[in-house]
């Protein structure tokens, strides 16, 4: 039986290693978080140092006294920013629309409807999912450029509608309305498609405005298709327009300039995120996954 | 080992945060724990017997107030240095060891000279192992066992390492009824052959009466009342607990003492003494009543259910707090169920006093 | 239910349609393309059929140094990413103060242009005219000489490479452990404590267990991931990869097929296919590990 002065001794040992764990692990999630937002800042930082400060410091300083908003007058001006913004939101909204259109009557009719080969359908519903993009990006790259729609909305939007996995999504949040309600609805006379709309649609609310929010993340940084259906400025999206602006420039490497534009390009997604950060990481956390 | 608790005060922050209040889940408790013995705290949902249970266990740290084991003060002690072993609730085994390993579990834990060798682990785990029963099972994971089968993986684990006092935290809850019997009796008969004092939580009164040595009853983290169960059962210090224990409930009528006489509505039901003037609550156990068609307490009767060896009569009262209430009377006292009422006499010690006000036990005599 | 199978099909229609001619035709199509001979894009016509496009695929010194890096990437990034996540993870869910802050911060590369950000890294790392880069200027601070570590040695610039892919699939591998680690009963830490278990013992006899289907789940889509490599490497070292050294499969299939060693859809489909193989075998290696280490 131990003593009372052993109990003591063994009590500020656990209570000593309990501070001393707890101190690394917040100095641990402090670096990680540093290294996180430490790029955010430089961009930021580097966008408002003037073109003549930035140059003339061959130590890079980490704060400026004197902030400047004239790169981003520039972004704007010397390269048509304010149109791969324009650009992206279509491309975006209408992707995201189109996409909200064609998966939730597909979710609906594997989810309520009952048909002749629905299981053999879904399970080749479920297979696509494991179809990488880079095998189906080259015939589609081909049938665009036959069908001379390269360099179009048409040819950027059509062949990025699709997502397999958000019907997948979806028709598993529309499984679980129960039955009855269904039932209920036949019964008051209410057709199917006012049951989707009406009943469905509201019910499942959040699985769709979290589907639509990743889409929208997906679509505002997509690069790989509109780089290959575009080489006009005139339809090109911010990830191409920053990497044209790499490319090309502002006519001289400004690389403040173009922290301006890389600003510019990174806000709305972050604001959105924000704003829906809950929703967002539920939303992921579900399975999403990035590209 | 005896386990004292003393001052024992557990506050929580509310959970509204702009509101600086506090919740006091444990209030002010006072308890030595006999060795050896088997302790049922008992209390509707919320009453702070669980957050009790953590404090002993160490998985909570008190308020204020201190616990000794034996003659050493553990208050701020880490769990894993208390010696206690804890069955949870939903059992919390291992869903990934087998029977066996997680029996093993705890001792493997041990360090320095406590340290077991291989052999002296699978001795003990086989040992424990018998004294539960489930020695058949040793190589299955939990997911293949019964609800009851693995509460006793969870106790074997519990008890592999001898501790010094066992803690059950509503050993029963996830059983069904049947297995519940059974389950309660295994408990008794396992703590009986230990001899490890134990402590477990239950809202379940049954459950508490039926195998506790000792009782504590438990209402808004204040300790109603502690005792022998049947002494608790007998003489209840206050409504609450009076209410809180057997089945089918007290029944709870208004009732005043005029001039030496307890007076339900306007029936004169018995001749008291030492007891003063005035309104109070008179609770009567069930079998407290004695069908008589001379009887003082006159009702109306609404069923008769004959259950065997007994007759429970559901009759109303103008008095009766809840209206109607049920009593428990032998078969053998005849009853006439096509009459409209039904007259009872009342046995004094199954009948109490309570104070309007406090609701604490008023005693009387019986003239 | 009755059956109702127009309607069915009616519902299903637009999204059948969207497959079919952006999914499925292409599949099947890229497999026909992989075996054409000589394709010429220009008048669409080609000589036979036969295995040529991968045999030149596989000779192509191009190629060869994609699948190099792609493999270094893969190979450092994946164990590594997880195993800081893990950490990270851990940490996270043992304290209670500023937990909200910190997984809103370390979930911000998830939602940020990952060639925009790349950028950011290219200044970062990159010596100019002017100066030599942020991290040069910590690295000399420490007594180290001045890299180029986007121009410069390979290893430099596979090491941005990795540290900015690392950056980027963080957020997600986190945010799935993190939300693992959540829903592990509490009860059995609490058993587990009560029991005297030491918090080493606790994590590699309990927590590891319980989250190892969530574990294997991120290495299976890290390798996913990481053997699609691409967008990074362009944020960081420019469109012309090749010329870089810096190319990855993914990159080789896009420059055969665009751009200005382009017009070879034969040769990208080959690529392609070799990818989709390898990725293929990689998965049910990992699928059979699991099935053996995972235990429940």
């Amino acid at each position: 039986m131990s003593t009372i002065t052993d109990y003591e001794i063994i009590e500020k040992r656990a209570k000593l290693t309990k501070t001393l764990s707890k101190s690394i692990i917040y100095a641990l999630l402090a670096v990680w978080g540093i290294i996180v937002l430490f790029p955010f800042y430089w961009m930021l930082l580097t966008s408002v140092k003037s073109y003549g400060e930035y140059s003339s410091e061959a130590i890079p300083k980490f704060i400026t006294l004197t902030p400047t908003f004239e790169n981003y007058q520039l972004a704007f001006t010397a390269v048509p920013l304010a149109d791969y913004f324009v650009n992206t939101i279509i491309f975006t909204v209408a992707t995201t629309a189109l996409m909200l259109i064609i998966i939730i009557p597909a979710a609906f009719a594997f989810s309520r409807l009952n048909f002749k080969g629905k299981n053999m359908l879904f399970m080749l519903f479920l297979s696509l999912m494991m179809i990488p993009n880079e095998l189906v990006v080259i015939t589609n790259f081909v049938t665009v450029s036959s069908l001379e729609l390269r360099n179009t909305f048409t040819g950027l939007i059509l062949p990025s509608v699709m997502s397999v996995f958000y019907v997948y999504l979806l028709k598993e949040n529309f499984s679980q309305i129960p039955d009855e309600l269904y039932y209920a609805a036949k019964v008051d006379g209410t057709s199917d498609f006012k049951y989707l709309r009406r009943v469905m649609v509201p019910m499942c609310k959040p699985t769709i405005i979290t589907i639509t929010i990743l889409k929208v993340i997906e679509c505002w940084n997509s690069f790989v298709w509109p780089r290959l259906v575009t080489d006009n400025e005139k339809y090109f999206l911010v990830s191409n327009g920053i990497q044209a602006i790499r490319e090309n420039g502002f006519g001289r490497e400004n690389i403040p300039a173009m922290m301006a534009a890389v600003v510019a390009i990174s806000i709305p997604l972050i604001v959105l995120f924000l704003i829906f950060r809950k929703k967002i990481m539920a939303g992921v956390a579900r399975g999403g996954t990035k590209g | 080992m005896k386990v004292i608790l003393q001052d024992l005060t557990k506050k929580f922050p509310s959970r509204n945060k702009k509101a600086n209040t506090e919740v006091t889940a444990v209030d002010c408790f006072n308890f030595e724990i006999p060795d050896g013995k088997l302790i049922g705290l008992l209390g509707p949902s919320g009453c702070g017997k669980s957050t009790t249970l953590n404090l002993i266990c160490g998985l909570q740290q008190p308020t204020s107030g201190k616990i000794f084991f034996g003659e050493d003060e553990v208050t701020h002690l880490p769990p894993e240095n208390r010696g206690v072993g804890m069955v949870f609730q939903n059992y919390a085994l291992y869903p990934h060891l087998t029977v066996k390993q997680n029996i093993i579990f705890p001792l493997e834990n041990l360090k320095g000279k406590a340290k077991l060798s291989k052999e002296e682990m699978n001795q003990k785990a086989l040992e424990i192992a018998k004294l539960v029963q489930i020695d058949a099972l040793m190589d299955r994971k939990p997911g293949e066992l019964s609800g009851g089968q693995q509460q006793r993986v969870a106790i074997a684990r519990a008890l592999v390492k001898m501790p010094k006092v066992l803690l059950l935290d509503e050993p029963l809850s996830n059983l069904d009824a049947r297995l519940r019997l059974q389950t309660r009796e295994e408990i008794r008969r396992i703590q009986s052959e230990t001899k490890i004092t134990t402590v477990f939580v239950t809202h379940d009164q049954d459950e508490a009466m039926s195998i506790s040595d000792m009782i504590v009853v438990m209402n808004e983290g204040k300790v109603q009342q502690i005792g022998k169960p049947q002494d608790v059962y007998n003489d209840p210090v206050n409504l609450f607990v009076a209410k809180f224990l057997g089945t089918p409930p007290i029944c709870v009528f208004d009732g005043r003492v005029e001039a030496g006489s307890l007076i339900i509505g306007s029936d004169k039901v018995m001749d008291v003494d030492s007891v003063s003037d005035g309104e109070y609550t008179i609770g009567i156990r069930p079998e407290g009543f004695i069908v008589n068609d001379n009887g003082t307490l006159t009702c109306n009767l609404k069923t008769v259910e004959v259950m065997g060896r007994d007759i429970s009569i559901v009759s109303e009262h103008g008095s009766c707090q809840t209206g109607s209430f049920r009593s428990i009377v032998s078969s053998e006292q005849g009853i006439d169920i096509t009459k409209a009422s039904v007259q009872f006499d009342l046995k004094p010690s199954k009948v109490f006093l309570f104070d309007k006000e406090t609701q604490k036990r008023v005693p009387f005599q019986v003239k | 239910m009755e059956k109702n199978n127009k309607k069915a099909w009616l519902y299903l229609l637009p999204a059948l349609i969207f497959l079919a001619v952006f999914m499925i035709y292409p599949l099947i199509d890229v497999f026909i393309y992989s075996f054409e001979e000589g394709y010429n894009s220009a008048s669409q016509t080609f000589n036979g059929y036969g295995l040529y496009n991968f045999e030149f695929v596989l000779h192509d010194p191009y190629f060869i140094q994609a699948v190099k890096n792609t493999f270094i990437l893969v190979v450092i990034t994946v164990p590594l990413s997880t195993f800081i996540a893990l950490l990270i993870s851990l940490g996270l869910t043992s304290i209670k103060k500023l937990r909200d802050m910190f997984q809103t911060i370390y979930f911000l590369p998830y939602v940020t242009n990952t060639l925009a950000v790349g950028l950011v890294f290219m200044i970062m790392f990159k010596p100019t005219a002017y100066s030599d880069g942020l991290i040069n200027v910590l690295i000399n601070w420490f007594g180290g000489n001045t890299v180029d570590f986007i121009d410069g040695p390979y290893w430099a610039k596979m090491f941005v490479l990795s540290f900015y892919t690392i950056w980027v699939v963080m957020p997600f591998k986190v945010l799935i452990l993190t939300s693992a680690l959540a829903s592990v009963n509490k009860d059995y830490y609490n058993a587990a404590r009560v029991d005297g278990t030491s918090s080493f013992r606790t994590f590699r006899k309990i927590t590891l267990p319980m989250i190892s289907p969530m574990i294997f789940y991120l290495v299976i889509t890290g390798f996913i991931g990481a053997f699609k490599a691409y967008n990074d490497a362009v944020a960081l070292f420019g469109t012309n990869l090749n010329a870089a050294g810096m190319n990855t499969i993914v990159g080789y299939v896009y420059d055969m097929l665009y751009g200005e060693g382009g017009g070879y859809p034969s040769y990208a489909s080959a690529a392609a296919i070799i990818l989709f193989a390898i990725v293929l075998t990689i998965t049910c290696i990992n699928l059979l590990i699991s099935k053996k280490k995972v235990h429940y």
